[in-house]
């Protein structure tokens, strides 16, 4: 294919704005003397609110409004931005008289400065009944303690929820009998893994900021990856109707899936409402990392089975799941844990998948990059490696042997069959440029340091097969150039201008002849929202179908201006052409026409969802040099080779990759979520949740094995979210290569490596 | 307390709160580059450059900014724009939130190591926290200017 612009490495539209700090984001554009909303939170994990006074807050200066549980509607909903009728149970209130975590709100207080706000805080006297907390997700299930006793808790979907359970979701599916292929395996790895609740922490906060319009509408201007979700829940949450609302996005300071839960917006939007007045409210560093929507916390039980020679027959995996206080994307982050991790292995004939989510009395999970298939992956892959060590064989070897190829079926994989994939490519370059048969496993460099190697491999999924809908509205204008009207939230992923650039392919343009309007739910075509790694692939095909119909549309109005039949005339880059003696009606002649006598609006909008969810797949080998004394690990070299299909744009594609892979070794190593006895968390701003600096990341390198994805954009597939699958298990592993204990716990931190036995468990 | 400070060449007199840091006091006075991550003086985005060294704003009260010249992002739009193009060039930049403190911290590490090593660039500018981009693209994006500086560009 001869591509002119899609494949480009070209700019971000954006990038210079935000390079030299233009006022872009939402606290740079909004009024200045807008109400300050805060909340007072509970410092208690598990506690009913007998007594809650506020007169001496409320007569305190510069105060507008305090709010409680009184007087917020009785109807609960959930924060997770899904398609309704979403699968997150409806569990919250706005406020509640029973407080389920420390951090979970008790009142909302407006007023004029942050001063006067912070004052008022303190003088709200609040009485609890302290009840004893659920605080290992271990035991929740069936526990005593119930999380949700409630009557008017609801589950929408068919998910297995029961909250006089503790249940937020629970399934088994599988093929196969695994446990008949599994007593035939010469070598079975049965082991449990466990990893963390780490944070997004992207390095703009929430934040959101509404007023009343000129309509009496609420207005609400939000760091946010899904408007559409974000008016539903408003709706619900407030009891309003949708047609009062109208949510928009400026440039997000990065989302990773945290702005896939509305964890900001109620607060101000209620108050707003209430009083009529603008406000916003913008979360602190510390209740960011407190009270939001970090992954979620999985203990994940996997058996594989394979025989001496390596083939792999049988997976069995069960995933018990931690969603906290409440439900948000607690029964759908579960499923990737399975569904996509076994379909990595293609031989596989029978395996059985099991979960269970389990509410606990600790802050609600949410999406975060890799929702599910990270800690999948994590426990899957380390099984993989721990099998390759029984079995004596290279666990490079043996995934050559037993990965998935191109055209195999995927029963895991919700029966869908690997229409693109070139896993195979990527595993043998990536073994070429870490050096693998030369450095594996380990060497000793006889200064009481090792180095060493290990291995992953990944995949993720392109949006959610039949669920996602991605639009795209493409208008020509006046002078021949092109407005692109777009759902989907670019959050420094770059999507805004990916999508252009599909556009300039298709009408045979200037990617600078294409103007984007991001995400606003009155102007923009409707759009699930940028996640589940969707955007290039669902709406990157709205993309490519609104601009074929346009082009119908722009040759009806050449040919008109040519006296010629439509089939008479060609469309090109420039304009309109006669086939028969070559003459050119120019775009801006046909833009002219257009707004005189004119009955073709160049106008059109498309939406596309896909049956289909083609996994991108990747392979990640990691080169660490390990201090034996101190237990430092350091990362010499990490070698990703990913198969995103088509690559749209190579520069956004690898920085993509890149910061994943950050994330990931941060993952791995450092990133921690821990509570004390009664549940509060340590890890409340940055300086204690230590996230990669640049002294920590050490060479990344990143190359691309491509597919072609027939039914996705010009062959492209998703890019978002597989990339931070592969340092965790290829990190354990390099560190067993290094150490020959196995880690089967997330952080892998020095005190464990110095001090761990041979399970990497230290022992008090 | 009445406080007299040079914002990018333009002198500001103002009566300010004691308490009040120098990052509201510069956001306030309409320098929207400036930043804030944290409130631990830990993510390096409200870097600014006060006498012409590169300070933390959210560790400094405004009243101890008396006296002094400040400089942001808005005051150095053209070394920031000529600088910043070789970021865009790597796609570097990604949400952009960290991007103002990176660029003032920078273009200090320029002033001072005019052609600093990879350990050196590292090194100084390892407070300046991205979650977005790995840092690898920063570090292509710098190397790239300082070589185009090198090479004489204009």
């Amino acid at each position: 294919m001869n591509l002119k612009a899609v494949s480009k490495p070209i700019r971000k539209k954006d990038a210079m704005a935000l390079i030299t700090g233009q006022p872009v984001f939402m606290d740079d554009m909004i009024p200045g003397n807008c109400l300050i909303v805060k909340v007072l939170r509970s410092p208690h994990a598990n506690a009913i609110i007998e007594d809650i006074d506020i007169d001496k807050a409320l007569k305190a200066p510069g105060i507008e409004a305090i709010y409680t549980w009184k007087d917020v509607p009785d109807k609960r909903f959930t924060m997770a931005g899904q398609t309704y009728p979403e699968p997150s149970p409806y569990d919250r209130l706005i406020l509640d008289r029973h407080v389920r975590y420390v951090g979970d709100p008790v009142a909302i207080v407006a007023g004029d400065t942050e001063k006067a706000v912070e004052r008022a805080l303190k003088m709200i006297q609040v009485r609890y009944t302290v009840l004893e907390p659920l605080l290992d997700f271990r035991t929740a299930k069936d526990h005593t303690i119930l999380v949700h006793p409630e009557e008017n808790w609801q589950s929408l979907c068919p998910v297995g929820a029961d909250n006089k359970r503790n249940l937020c979701a629970s399934q088994v599916s599988g093929h196969g009998d695994v446990e008949q292929v599994l007593s035939q395996c010469d070598v079975v790895v049965d082991q449990t893994y466990h990893t963390k609740a780490c944070q997004q922490a992207m390095m703009e906060t929430f934040r959101t900021y509404c007023s009343i319009d000129q309509y009496g509408r609420l207005n609400i201007l939000s760091s946010t990856q899904i408007v559409f979700h974000v008016r539903r829940i408003i709706s619900n949450a407030l009891g309003i109707p949708k047609s009062r609302i109208r949510v928009a996005k400026p440039r997000i300071g990065g989302g990773f899936g945290a702005k896939q839960t509305v964890v900001a917006e109620i607060f101000p939007a209620f108050v707003t409402w209430k009083t009529g007045k603008p406000s916003k409210m913008i979360f602190t560093r510390e209740e960011s990392q407190t009270a939001s929507s970090p992954r979620h916390e999985m203990e994940i039980h996997v058996r594989v089975g394979a025989m001496k020679d390596g083939r792999i027959r049988a997976v069995d995996l069960y995933t018990l799941s931690n969603t906290g206080a409440y439900g948000e994307h607690g029964p759908t982050t579960v499923g990737l844990s399975g569904h996509k991790s076994i379909p990595l292995y293609g031989l596989v004939e029978a395996h059985r998948f099991a979960y269970d989510v389990v509410y606990s009395n600790v802050m609600s999970a949410g999406a975060y990059r890799g929702y599910g298939a990270t800690q999948g992956i994590f426990a899957l892959e380390s099984a993989v490696n721990e099998l390759a060590a029984k079995l004596s064989i290279d666990p490079v070897k043996l995934r050559m042997m037993n990965m998935v190829r191109e055209g195999q079926a995927m029963p895991a994989y919700y029966g869908e069959t690997a229409t693109s994939c070139a896993l195979n490519r990527c595993m043998d370059r990536a073994r070429k440029m870490i050096g693998w048969d030369e450095k594996y496993p380990c060497r000793d460099l006889g200064n009481g340091k090792v180095r060493s190697v290990g291995v992953a491999m990944a995949m993720q999924g392109s949006g959610i097969s039949g669920v996602d809908v991605g639009s795209a509205t493409i208008k020509m204008n006046e002078e021949g150039y092109y407005t692109l009207s777009i759902g989907a939230a670019d959050m420094g992923t770059g999507c805004d201008t990916i999508l252009a650039q599909m556009a300039a392919e298709c009408m045979e343009c200037s990617v600078d002849n294409i103007a984007v309007l991001g995400a606003d739910t009155d102007s923009s075509p409707y759009d699930s929202g940028s996640y589940a790694s969707s955007t290039t692939y669902v709406t990157g095909k709205a993309v490519e179908k609104a601009c074929r119909k346009l082009k119908d549309q722009i040759v009806a109005i050449g040919a008109e201006l040519l006296n010629a039949a439509p089939e008479e005339v060609q469309f090109e880059g420039g304009g309109v052409r006669r086939l028969s003696d070559g003459k050119l009606a120019s775009l801006q002649e046909i833009g002219t026409k257009s707004m005189c006598g004119n009955n073709q609006p160049l106008t059109v909008t498309e939406s596309n969802s896909s049956p289909a969810s083609p996994p991108p797949f990747m392979a990640g080998m990691v080169e660490i040099e390990l201090d034996k004394e101190t237990g430092h690990v350091e990362i010499v070299d990490y070698a990703a080779v990913v198969d995103c299909g088509t690559v749209v744009n190579p520069n956004l594609a690898r920085v993509q990759t890149e910061g994943g892979l950050a994330q990931g070794i941060g993952m791995a190593l450092y990133e921690n979520v821990q509570y004390n006895e009664r549940g509060r968390l340590y890890e409340n701003s940055l300086m204690q949740y230590k996230i990669p600096t640049r002294l920590d990341v050490g060479k990344l390198r990143v190359e691309f094995e491509s597919s072609y994805e027939p039914t996705g954009p010009f062959g492209a597939k998703s890019i978002g979210e597989i990339v931070i699958n592969t340092p965790a298990p290829a990190l354990a592993h390099a560190i067993y290569n290094a150490t020959g204990k196995w880690f089967r716990e997330l952080p892998i931190t020095p005190e464990k490596i110095v001090m761990g036995d041979k399970d990497g468990k230290i022992l008090s | 307390m009445k406080i007299a400070v040079t914002v990018n060449g333009k002198r500001i007199e103002e009566d300010v709160a004691c308490d009040l840091l120098l990052v509201d006091f510069l956001r306030a006075h309409g320098c929207y580059s400036v930043k804030q991550g944290c409130e631990t003086s830990g993510c390096g985005l409200c870097t600014v450059i006060l006498n012409g060294d590169p300070v933390l704003s959210c560790s400094i009260l405004a009243v101890r900014a008396d006296g002094c010249k400040v400089e942001t992002l808005e005051g150095l739009k053209e070394e920031a724009a000529q600088f910043g193009a070789f970021i865009a060039d790597q796609g570097a930049e990604q949400c952009g939130f960290c991007n103002p403190g990176l660029m003032m911290n920078a273009i200090a590490l320029f002033r001072e190591y005019p052609d600093p090593d990879e350990e050196t660039i590292r090194e100084y500018l390892a407070g300046n926290l991205c979650r977005c981009s790995g840092y690898e693209g920063q570090l292509r994006g710098i190397q790239a200017f300082l070589q185009w500086k090198k090479e004489g560009q204009p």
